[in-house]
């Protein structure tokens, strides 16, 4: 298990006042003698560590408070009280230090000057870090590699197609070799393989630099392949905290169960056994309540000519989307 | 201070580089530029010649002189920060700003100073062209002319801080159109812009001396156009430190409640 916690959140909150109006013009009169306001707890006290080198994904459906999470981390957000701590510095204090020592990418901002070329912003990052040329160098030569930017640099940014500039903004935020990364849907508009490069450019950088990544996105592809450890919060809330596999056994009630029968298992109804969700050919997908799984392949084994037959949890896209769909409190 | 170099070379590298990608954008501002005191130029010297060939103490070639070197005053220390600020809040670029571990005022400045550069390229064939048509009357005092740089700098300073605290406006209202409006009738008015200050009534001077627009624009051109004594250019200079300083703490103290607010309401 990794060391003492990099990142600490105690009790998180952030409350927005904002301005609330109905349609009209009586209500827009109204409105400018008394105004109407509605609080909303976008982040509504949440506690979790990470410890240095961990990757996390975190999970929400929109408007969960991921990306207020993310401002505080990164000192764009005042919280409304409680308290956040990253390698020691609270993080809306804002001080260089601390800036230098972590980065912010968000899918749809841009680190990168749109008129010039790649290479030349990379070069502007550098003298606002301080990179001395000794490590700049060496680490761009790196970054290049990893994310094959070599044609790209040249190019003015205006010129990229999304996937490449998405590449370069990552590359360019990691120039100054921050030891946590905070990326909220680094992969949002990519195709596959794009997505794919960027999910195993940032597992490599975790491994060799050590860097400690929080990372939101809605491609659950991203989550598994990256994250051990997942964070839920919905409705500004923690539902969940802990290993990917243990999200999945807290929060699905069901368990698929897929069996392949003789003859296709003939005309008879399979309902009994659990809802069917797929059947084709001799092969059926059943949805059965987890506490049954047991008793419902013993009866199946018994009372079927069962070719084979596989238990498994149901994918992660249905219980995040299940997770998702719960009301909030 | 040598990373500051290094910074703002690297700033002043790209304000240049995006100018020249926004070329059609830049001479139409340049034309407005020296359209505005061509203007008043052609009416001033109308009125001096009505008048038998001066009004107070200008005659039409001092007039001359007096907007050729109130359009390239004016052109070393204006700034256009106000119309941007708006946008870059709205827009959330604001935010990447503010992701730099430096003071996002060093970009500006290095911005302003990249556009002014490259735009004396088309200004000094103008004021070439606009003395050769208006025949400018100057008297060359030395030490006058010696002190312009730095008033001129100070000048910038003064209104570059004093127009980023205004800017900073923006965290406060969508409407920053109007305050900045409200600004520039006042700068027009005061600065000497409109008309030299000699011109006005004597009130309308005293307000000008107490307020800053003055000491921006007015000042340096009557220094180097040889109308003021050493008194007045050391008084003068005395003054525009004083605004230097008001305007630095101004725009710190805005600066530090506006990203307090930002922080508060998110973007």
């Amino acid at each position: 298990m990794p060391s003492s916690p990099v990142i600490t959140l105690r009790e998180l909150r952030k409350i927005y006042t904002v301005a609330e109006r109905e349609a009209g013009l009586g209500a827009a009169l109204r409105s400018l003698f008394s105004r109407k306001s509605r609080e909303v707890r976008a982040v509504d006290g949440i506690s979790f560590d990470v410890a240095e080198g961990e990757i996390v994904g975190f999970l929400g459906p929109n408007g969960a408070g991921k990306t207020t999470t993310l401002k505080m981390l990164s000192g764009l957000l005042h919280p409304t009280s409680g308290d956040a701590q990253v390698f020691g510095f609270r993080p809306w204090e804002r001080e260089r230090d601390y800036l230098r020592r972590m980065t912010l990418v968000m899918g749809q901002r841009n680190q990168l000057v749109w008129d010039i070329p790649v290479a030349d912003s990379f070069e502007l990052n550098r003298a606002v870090y301080r990179i001395p040329y000794e490590e700049f160098r060496p680490t761009v030569a790196k970054l290049t590699e990893l994310l094959e930017l070599g044609p790209l640099l040249q190019k003015p940014v205006r010129n990229l197609s999304l996937g490449e500039r998405m590449k370069c903004e990552i590359a360019c935020a990691l120039l100054h070799s921050p030891r946590v990364l905070f990326l909220d849907e680094p992969t949002i508009g990519l195709d596959v393989t794009m997505q794919r490069r960027i999910r195993t450019f940032v597992n490599e950088y975790n491994q060799r630099t050590g860097a400690t990544v929080l990372l939101t996105s809605h491609y659950m592809a991203d989550v598994e392949a990256l994250c051990k450890r997942v964070i839920v919060i919905h409705h500004g809330t923690l539902l969940y905290d802990g290993g990917l596999t243990g999200l999945v056994e807290r929060f699905s009630p069901f368990k698929t169960v897929t069996v392949d029968l003789l003859n296709g298992g003939g005309e008879g109804s399979l309902e009994k056994y659990g809802k069917v969700v797929a059947r084709n050919d001799a092969s059926v997908t059943l949805r059965v309540p987890k506490a049954e799984t047991a008793s419902v392949t013993a009866r199946l084994l018994r009372e079927l000519e069962v070719v084979d037959l596989t238990v498994q949890d149901p994918p992660i896209e249905d219980v995040i989307e299940h997770v998702f769909n719960q009301p909030g409190a | 201070m040598s990373a500051y170099l290094s910074i703002y070379k690297g700033y002043f590298k790209t304000a240049l580089a995006v100018q020249f990608q926004y070329r059609v954008a830049m001479i139409i501002w340049l034309i407005g530029g020296i359209v505005e005191p061509l203007m008043y130029l052609v009416v001033w010297s109308t009125v001096a010649a009505q008048q038998g060939g001066s009004v107070g103490s200008f005659t039409a070639g001092d007039f001359a002189a007096y907007y050729i070197a109130m359009m390239l005053v004016n052109h070393a220390t204006f700034s256009w920060i106000m119309w941007e600020y708006d946008y870059r809040i709205r827009s959330g670029d604001f935010s990447t700003v503010l992701l730099k571990p430096i003071h996002p005022i060093h970009s500006d400045i290095a911005d302003n100073l990249g556009y002014k550069v490259l735009t004396l390229i088309v200004y000094l064939p103008a004021v070439g062209l606009l003395a050769w048509f208006f025949h400018p009357t100057w008297t060359f005092v030395g030490w006058a002319v010696a002190a312009t740089l730095p008033v001129l700098v100070f000048a910038f300073l003064m209104r570059f801080f004093l127009e980023w605290a205004l800017a900073m406006s923006a965290f406060w209202t969508t409407r920053t159109g109007a305050v900045n409006q409200v600004y520039f009738v006042l700068l027009l008015f005061f600065s000497g812009r409109l008309a030299p200050l000699e011109l006005f009534p004597q009130p309308v001077q005293t307000l000008a001396a107490a307020l800053p627009f003055r000491w921006m624009l007015s000042f340096p051109v009557e220094l180097v156009l040889g109308r003021l004594s050493t008194r007045d250019a050391l008084i003068g200079v005395g003054v525009q430190l004083a605004w230097i300083a008001v305007g630095f703490f101004l725009m710190r103290t805005v600066y530090r409640a506006g990203i307090r607010r930002y922080a508060a309401f998110g973007s």
